[in-house]
């Protein structure tokens, strides 16, 4: 079984975390991992650098750029995940951008994520019909699973048809917004995550976008299986390195003072 | 073969919807009604009407007599030049403003590399007392200071694009996330052939009038409806897909299109597209694009900030890639030489990106006996200062 369905079945609340791979150093990528897992959380979302993020906010645009910089190349990314299950035992996704992994290759790197264990893929702007039409049978031929997205502005029939064809957990963005934007959710949001949790899907719902700190996470994790925190680590890189991260990851796990 | 788009929003393997979920709805939205609406005999009358008394058209179609004796060849213009506002772009966003109107949008979002389609968009939002946002980066927004403050003139807010290159590539990435974010009340009127289903068809068919009048006007000059050539320049492609459009399935009918070569094609800074550029995704539509092995989107460069742009509409790329299509490259160098030759030889002075189109007679030889139609897509005022400095006028 594929380590994201695992971990979904455990029964607790998940706390999943993005990252840009290679920042703020081309070399942080799986010290970052490992100490992500050590303190305590459940699934890591390894964002790919691309140069026009469409569906990100400053925080993680800044962040690609800067791991762009730093050398980063999808290459270079999977030669510094080549070792990383010898000491990770978390699901591991890699999100990114459709364009780097059609230059790579669909089916070469599908192949890769399997050969160093990564166990999903999140691609923003690779739509369901495409995936469906095309590379379906390559990401199940590599046992990777593909993650759709849905916000409140999609229909019920779209919500069932997309989880129909997910084969993992469906990620909510939980505003109509880029990612990174203001923490809190209002009441629309509320609603919004009351009627998916009220649809019964067969998959689990992990929630992000928005999600920075233990009240937001926990409001999420009210109506969801996970919530998925991006530009609030990003943040934290950014302004206090790679070396602490068991603060940041314990302040969302308890209510601060 | 067809050069038309298919019924799934491809032409050949280019085009598609490349969004992400957020914007699907948005985008569907459009895709289920622009055929619809275009086809209302009310859009079609108000359209037209507005084409005719607001835009100025037809737009004349001018035997360039001197041009044409001094290339042994029959040229002539058409003049999207003399349209309000200075170029073909406004034939788009005349149309668009009224498709925003249909599906209930208060709010107009828009992105703009020199400003002219920034132009175009804050004219109609004016016209029709809409809420007007163009996206501009933050180096176009400083070398381009006259259409920006047109756009301010005009009642629109310029936002700057302050992310990765600060051009158009980065305004139109702003003007996505701006739609991201506003996923109710905003159309965003995109300025060419670009961006995800059903954009660079609606765009496309906007700017058809373009060949639609060719057809009629040389039938009253040349006794025939089919110019031997079409040439037009490509940046994103809206001109050239409106002058080509009415002769795309007619091969007896021959497509130049004609993309700035900046410094040369191999110089590193230049922005031919259909043959630098690699099948690819950008701004949600797969096509040709300027692009790292990696897959990162480069930064091209052209002495014309309308022709600076790393991708190109997906019915260029399938022109391109079936051969329909010659594609020519035309250097900045070039490109001036041919756009002051005008001036003097016919007392027009073009804006740089047509000054490309132009270029072509230099390029390559044609018949005494050919009618080659150019797409003068654009007035040059806007680039009074790079010709000035260019020639040191």
């Amino acid at each position: 079984m594929n380590r994201i369905n695992k971990k979904l079945k455990e029964d607790k609340k998940l706390l999943s975390i993005y990252f840009t791979a290679g920042y703020p150093d081309i070399n942080d990528t799986v010290g970052i991992i490992e100490s992500l897992e050590k303190n305590g959380v459940d699934m890591i979302e390894i964002g790919l650098p691309f140069s026009d993020p469409l569906a990100d906010g400053p925080t993680i645009q800044a962040s690609s750029t800067k791991a762009l910089k730093n050398g980063m190349t999808t290459e270079v990314l999977f030669d510094q995940l080549k070792d990383v299950r010898k000491t990770v035992s978390i699901p591991l996704l890699i999100m990114g951008y459709f364009n780097p992994i059609l230059q790579y290759g669909v089916e070469a790197f599908c192949k890769k994520c399997a050969e160093v264990g990564i166990d999903g893929l999140i691609i923003p702007d690779l739509p369901v019909d495409v995936y469906n039409e095309q590379y379906k049978s390559i990401f199940e031929r590599h046992g990777i699973i593909n993650v759709f997205l849905i916000t409140p502005q999609t229909s019920e029939e779209r919500i069932r048809f997309i989880d129909s064809i997910s084969k993992g957990f469906i990620y909510m963005v939980s505003s109509a917004s880029v990612t990174g934007s203001n923490s809190g959710f209002g009441d629309v949001q509320t609603d919004y995550f009351e009627r998916i949790y009220q649809m019964k899907l067969k998959n689990p719902q992990v929630i992000g976008f928005g999600i920075s700190d233990y009240k937001s996470f926990s409001q999420a994790t009210q109506y969801a299986k996970g919530a998925i925190i991006g530009s609030a680590f990003v943040k934290h890189l950014t302004t206090k390195g790679s070396d602490d991260t068991q603060h940041f990851i314990s302040s969302l796990l308890q209510p601060q003072e | 073969m067809t050069y038309n788009i298919n019924n799934k929003g491809y032409y050949g393997e280019f085009g598609g919807a490349y969004i992400p979920e957020m914007l699907y709805p948005n985008v569907e939205e459009l895709r289920q009604n622009y055929l619809k609406v275009m086809a209302e005999p009310e859009f079609q009358e108000e359209f037209n009407a507005l084409l005719k008394d607001y835009v100025g058209r037809p737009s004349p179609l001018y035997f360039a007599k001197r041009l044409s004796v001094k290339y042994n060849t029959k040229i002539y213009l058409k003049r999207e030049d003399l349209n309000h506002t200075g170029a073909h772009k406004i034939n788009n966003t005349v149309g668009q403003i009224l498709m925003a109107k249909r599906l209930g949008k208060n709010r107009i979002i828009a992105e703009t590399g020199a400003g002219q389609h920034g132009v175009a968009t804050a004219t109609v939002c004016a016209l029709m007392g809409l809420e007007c946002i163009v996206y501009m980066g933050e180096i176009d927004i400083a070398r381009q200071a006259p259409n920006v403050a047109r756009m301010k003139m005009l009642g629109a807010t310029v936002i700057p694009a302050l992310s990765g290159s600060r051009t158009l590539k980065d305004a139109t990435n702003e003007a996505i996330r701006d739609w991201i974010n506003n996923p109710v009340d905003t159309h965003y009127i995109i300025g060419s052939v670009v961006g995800p289903h059903p954009y660079p068809d609606m765009v496309a068919r906007f700017q058809a009038i373009v060949s639609e009048e060719i057809q009629w006007q040389l039938k009253e000059k040349e006794g025939t409806t089919k110019p031997d050539y079409v040439v037009a320049c490509v940046g994103g492609g809206s001109n050239a897909a409106g002058a080509f459009y009415h002769f795309l399935e007619d091969t007896e009918v021959k497509l130049i299109a004609v993309e700035a070569a900046g410094k040369g094609v191999h110089s590193g800074e230049s922005a031919a597209t259909s043959i630098l550029g690699k099948e690819g995704i950008i701004h949600g539509s797969k096509t040709l694009l300027m692009q790292t092995p990696d897959g990162q989107i480069t930064e091209p460069y052209s002495i014309s900030a309308g022709l600076d742009y790393p991708g190109v509409g997906p019915m260029h790329a399938h022109l391109y890639k079936s051969g329909r299509a010659e594609f020519v490259a035309i250097t900045d160098d070039d490109a001036m030489t041919a756009g002051l030759e005008l001036c003097k030889m016919e007392g027009i002075i073009p804006a740089i990106e047509s000054s490309h189109a132009l270029a072509v007679f230099e390029h390559k030889k044609f018949k005494s006996s050919d009618i080659v139609v150019v797409s003068l897509s654009g007035r040059g005022d806007k680039d009074l200062e790079t010709y000035i400095q260019h020639f040191g006028l």
